[in-house]
């Protein structure tokens, strides 16, 4: 049952089946407004290049945390909404195990009602900007 | 006299008693998708102690019940709110 649930995966796979994730994750506050760009645009290419497609990148900020992590009680919270295939998750987050300057992370798959919520909240941040 | 108008009082009584029927503000308002992202909006259901409010008090549906806890769930994880603390508002 097994085998034949991977090799449907597969299948399923080899037609490029594109999820619409959402992944919120922590920086530590020491780092300066550079490191944090820097970071910040290191993991967005290590998405596009392997065939995510960007939808939305928000920077919420240093905010305060709920409690503290790692000794902190302040972060630096980035939003990225993007598609891509479920096997780069995996890939995602063992680069931000790796990295010692993200402090948490959460990836979300969306269903349907949150892709369209995702879009309305997206109008209406890009509503604000302009 | 006196007496009568306690009377009336006592007809009238009852209505302190009748409770305002509880709803699901969710099935209510049309709203399908619960962000964990809001956590002002996920306050409302919970106590001081930053505990997820049973529906028999907020009177949510048990479909949304789920997705409040687990928006609640996840909004905990990314410490946008506490698992735990002493008067939150």
């Amino acid at each position: 049952m097994h085998r034949f649930k991977r090799k449907l995966y597969l299948l399923i796979n080899f037609k490029g089946i594109m999820n619409q994730y959402e992944t919120v994750f922590i920086l530590t506050p020491v780092l300066s407004d550079d490191q944090m760009k820097e970071t910040v645009s290191k993991f967005k290419t290590l998405l596009t290049e392997n065939g995510a497609e960007m939808l939305n990148e928000e920077l919420w900020g240093l905010k305060k945390l709920a409690y503290p992590i790692q000794k902190k009680s302040t972060g630096f919270y980035v939003l990225f909404e993007f598609k891509a295939q479920p096997e780069l998750i995996k890939k995602l987050e063992t680069n931000f195990r790796r990295d010692e300057k993200v402090i948490r992370f959460q990836t979300v798959k969306l269903e349907k009602y949150a892709i369209e919520y995702a879009e309305k909240r997206r109008n209406k941040q890009s509503n604000k900007e302009a | 006299m006196a007496q009568e108008v306690s009377e009336i009082r006592y007809l009238n009584a009852p209505a302190i008693d009748t409770k305002r029927k509880k709803y699901c503000r969710f099935k209510k308002s049309g709203i399908k998708y619960i962000d964990y992202k809001d956590p002002e909006f996920l306050k409302k259901f919970l106590n001081e102690q930053g505990k997820i409010l049973p529906r028999r008090i907020t009177g949510t549906s048990l479909k949304y019940q789920r997705r409040v806890a687990q928006a609640v769930k996840r909004a905990r994880q990314l410490a946008l709110l506490p698992f735990v603390t002493d008067l939150m508002k």
